[in-house]
């Protein structure tokens, strides 16, 4: 018919196709891990440390090392950089200085973000090295906060941008001072946002390998102190994932992980939706 | 009252001083790099370990071009593939999808975007990989193990799609839609819209998501690593194993930490990964900001 | 005797559940300035925006009825084709939006688009529709300069001459002078005034004494209906409604 439309379906095909390959990887992965997960998780699987076996038989047991040692790691990383971050950001906002300089703060925090998790992780062991620490739960802990906290922070940051200006000059009437307006007015306004951004914080941190890889070390055992070597969720899939007897439990690892990350997803949409539905105008 | 701004003066303080760590964060970790990069750089000039292919630490070789180049085909790929898949489907869902569509797709991209990347290695790893031994390098006529550099950049593709293509979805909406009337009511058709109205007003932020997609690609350590196949020599095809600035850090680690020179070898191949991630994050997220105070129409 | 350029039949639309026009009989006439006025939502946007089926790019929107352009009901037209229908009308929205370009290639825009490709042809042009809007010897020597670097004034103004420049018969116009200082206002006055000898001119407006100066047919709507239409100064001096005579003296606004 006309060029000009003709023009316009062929980039409509092809924009449906492209649409359907990204959706279709994301299935794609899903389905994989959810499928060799789930027949790869039993009770004992959560409920057991790995028991070695003689070379030769599969390996037995089950990786509970990981589960509890991702949440050894992840949640006090998480709480940690939780209240970096809403000192940060708390600081940022309360006009304690000047635009232009917090403004350069977000940005370096923004391409802190980006920096590859393994540069956190090296950083780390040069320093535990230095101090003579070897790979342990602390260590791996304070890469994890760094991690965490660019991601915790800017979210916190832009959550409790929207609280209206209006809402802090009244405070400020009745007496308060900047930082006492900071902790109690600003904060409570901005409440579910900061903690959908602790969720994706928290997040990051389970998931990531790169990181703990040389600072947390690894162990079949549960981790007794906070200097111990310890598991984790993706050390263990990293570790196992081309033995082929291993890679059941690599999967069973790989579903939990993947089932964290979508709840995860699933509660920070409902909080800032909640979020949305309570901001004073 | 004395309590109240005694509180009032630590609190300030210790945030100042959080704060400002934090934010310097990245100048100390430049600078414990290079200084332990200067151990290997004393004996190793800088061309040489730029320029060289032969890794053997154990003959004191440090040559890193057969990664350079790995690194770059991977990356190059990589976004070869994601750029076009990314901004047609971000066009898809702003300006063609029905609404509930719309929707429904917008949360998928997040939770693809919070995927760890040891999951995707593992998929990588266990099927891309023998997909790509059975049936696409045989299909170019080339033996391949699927554990290459082909395989690599497949898998980085699909982590990119959800930052180009969220960072590309914000930009677009945030265009006026009175500005979209203006070229549609000349009688431009949508797609003639979207090709000089759309592109051009996002053009910064598109370029930033780009950067960011590439800042991210060149960094990716994990996922690389565990489909990449470890071997340090020039390809001859991209169907053959190699190695990333990433990837080989995870590698090695293990091997050349206890050696001082190695360690520092590897730290120089940090210190080059932190750079130049750093530098396509800076230029990215300064147009990001840009482009955002511009979107006041 | 008045030809009708446009014309709409029963026309009805339902943004979101809502019933923004109701049943909207109307006759623009051709070659002529027609004004739309009546106070603020009461669906004066949506009607100009029905005439080159803009409506349709919002989500939700229901459109049942007729409009006649030059006698051919649109609405039956495919999808395809809208483009086509949308060259045959201008539009010139609240605020000036001049495209992300320079300011020659905003008024080529079109040009190019509808196929031509002639150098010499689109700059002369150029030159005809910046002289008709009278911006020719403000920017003459500044072509190439992005049209984000024109004042507000010169923006609205370039917006018209890239309107006018795929020829046109009409011109659909939301509230041009709303968002402009009382001297551009004026200009663009006096170029609706200009414009109407050769055009048909459709104006949204919400300030009676805009539609007094410029106007020579009168359709007043006021929720979503049709209250009263008919030539200027019938409508002014001897308005037939009760709501109308409301609005006139301001009691109604």
């Amino acid at each position: 018919m006309n060029k000009r439309t003709i023009e316009e379906h062929i980039f409509k095909i092809l924009m449906v196709a492209s649409v359907c390959i990204v959706l279709g990887s994301l299935i794609v992965i899903f389905g994989l891990v959810i499928v060799n997960g789930i027949s790869s998780l039993s009770l004992e699987m959560i409920t057991q440390t790995p028991i070695l076996t003689p070379p030769g038989n599969p390996p037995g047991g089950g990786i509970l090392n990981a589960i509890v040692g991702s949440l050894l790691l992840a949640l006090p990383a998480t709480g940690l950089a939780s209240l970096i971050g809403i000192g940060i950001s708390l600081f940022l906002q309360t006009d304690f200085l000047p635009p232009a300089i917090s403004n350069t703060i977000r940005f370096m925090l923004d391409v802190l973000w980006g920096i590859p998790s393994i540069i956190y992780g090296i950083f780390c062991l040069m320093i535990m090295i230095y101090i003579g620490m070897s790979s342990s739960l602390i260590v791996g802990i304070i890469a994890l906060t760094m991690l965490e906290i660019p991601i915790i922070t800017r979210c916190m940051d832009e959550s409790i941008k929207m609280v209206p200006i209006g809402l802090r000059e009244a405070s400020y009437s009745l007496g308060s001072t900047k930082f006492e307006t900071a902790v109690r007015v600003v904060r409570r306004q901005a409440f579910p946002g900061i903690l959908a951004g602790i969720l994706l914080g928290l997040g990051r941190g389970i998931g990531d390998a790169a990181s703990i890889l040389f600072t947390a070390g690894f162990s079949n055992r549960i981790p007794m102190s906070i200097f111990d070597s310890t598991a984790a969720l993706p050390t263990m899939i990293y570790n196992l994932y081309s033995t082929p007897l291993g890679q059941s439990k690599a999967f069973a690892a790989a579903f939990l992980l993947l089932m964290i990350v979508l709840v995860v997803s699933v509660l920070s949409r409902l909080l800032t939706r909640r979020f949305k539905k309570h901001i004073i105008k | 009252m004395n309590t109240r701004k005694l509180r009032d003066i630590i609190g300030t303080n210790l945030m100042r001083i959080v704060t400002l760590s934090v934010s310097f964060l990245f100048f100390f970790i430049l600078i414990i790099l290079l200084y332990k990069s200067t151990l290997v750089l004393g004996t190793h000039s800088i061309t040489d370990v730029l320029f060289s292919s032969i890794w053997n630490p154990d003959n004191d070789q440090f040559g890193l071009a057969a990664v350079i180049i790995d690194t770059i085909l991977v990356t190059g790929i990589a976004l070869f593939i994601a750029i076009p898949i990314s901004l047609l489907s971000a066009v898809y869902i702003v300006e063609y999808a029905p609404l509930k569509l719309r929707r429904t797709i917008r949360p998928f991209i997040d939770v693809l975007a919070g995927v760890p990347s040891v999951v995707y290695g593992l998929c990588a790893f266990l099927f891309l990989a023998p997909f790509v031994k059975n049936v696409v390098a045989p299909w170019f006529g080339v033996q391949s193990t699927g554990l290459c550099i082909f395989s690599a950049a497949i898998i980085l593709s699909i982590m990119v799609f959800p930052i180009i293509i969220s960072l590309c979805i914000e930009s677009f909406d945030a265009i006026p839609i009175s500005l979209k009337e203006a070229s549609l009511s000349i009688g431009a058709t949508k797609w003639e819209t979207v090709k000089k109205v759309v592109f051009r007003a996002s053009a910064p932020s598109i370029i930033a998501a780009i950067l960011l997609g590439f800042g991210r690609a060149f960094g990716e350590t994990i996922a690389v690593n565990m489909v990449i196949g470890g071997t340090i020599r020039f390809p001859s095809s991209v169907f053959n194993p190699g190695e990333t600035l990433a990837s080989l850090i995870a590698s090695k680690y293990g091997e050349l930490m206890s050696i001082p020179l190695h360690e520092s070898a590897l730290m120089l191949v940090a210190l080059i990964l932190f750079i130049v991630v750093l530098l396509f994050y800076f230029i990215g997220f300064l147009l990001l900001r840009r482009a955002k105070k511009r979107w006041k129409y | 005797m008045v030809s009708y350029q446009i014309e709409t039949k029963n026309l009805d639309v339902y943004y979101h559940k809502n019933h923004v026009l109701k049943n909207v009989d109307i006759k623009i006439p051709a070659k002529q300035l027609t004004a739309v006025i009546g106070p603020s939502g009461c669906g004066k946007t949506t009607l100009l925006k029905s005439f080159n089926r803009l409506l349709e790019i919002q989500e939700d929107i229901k459109i049942k009825g007729q409009i006649l352009v030059d006698g051919e009901n649109i609405l039956d037209r495919k999808a395809s084709e809208v483009p086509d229908i949308r060259k045959k009308m201008g539009l010139l929205s609240q605020k000036p939006y001049p495209l992300p370009m320079s300011i020659r290639d905003n008024i080529a825009y079109g040009l190019r688009i509808h196929g031509t490709t002639n150098k010499g042809e689109i700059e002369k042009t150029v030159e005809n529709c910046l002289k008709e809007v009278g911006l020719w010897d403000e920017v003459k020597g500044r072509l190439h300069d992005s049209a984000s670097r024109l004042s507000v004034g010169q923006q609205q103004r370039l917006c018209l001459a890239r309107a006018i420049a795929i020829q046109p018969e009409v011109v659909l116009c939301d509230e041009p002078t709303s968002a402009l200082d009382p001297l551009a206002a004026q200009q663009i006055e006096k170029l609706l005034l200009r414009l109407k000898k050769d055009y048909t001119v459709v104006l949204v407006t919400h300030t009676l004494r805009q539609a007094k100066r410029v106007a020579d047919h009168i359709i007043f709507l006021y929720f979503g209906m049709v209250i009263e239409q008919g030539p200027a100064d019938e409508f002014f001096n001897a308005p037939q409604n009760p709501e109308t005579k409301a609005y006139l003296s301001g009691e109604i606004s």
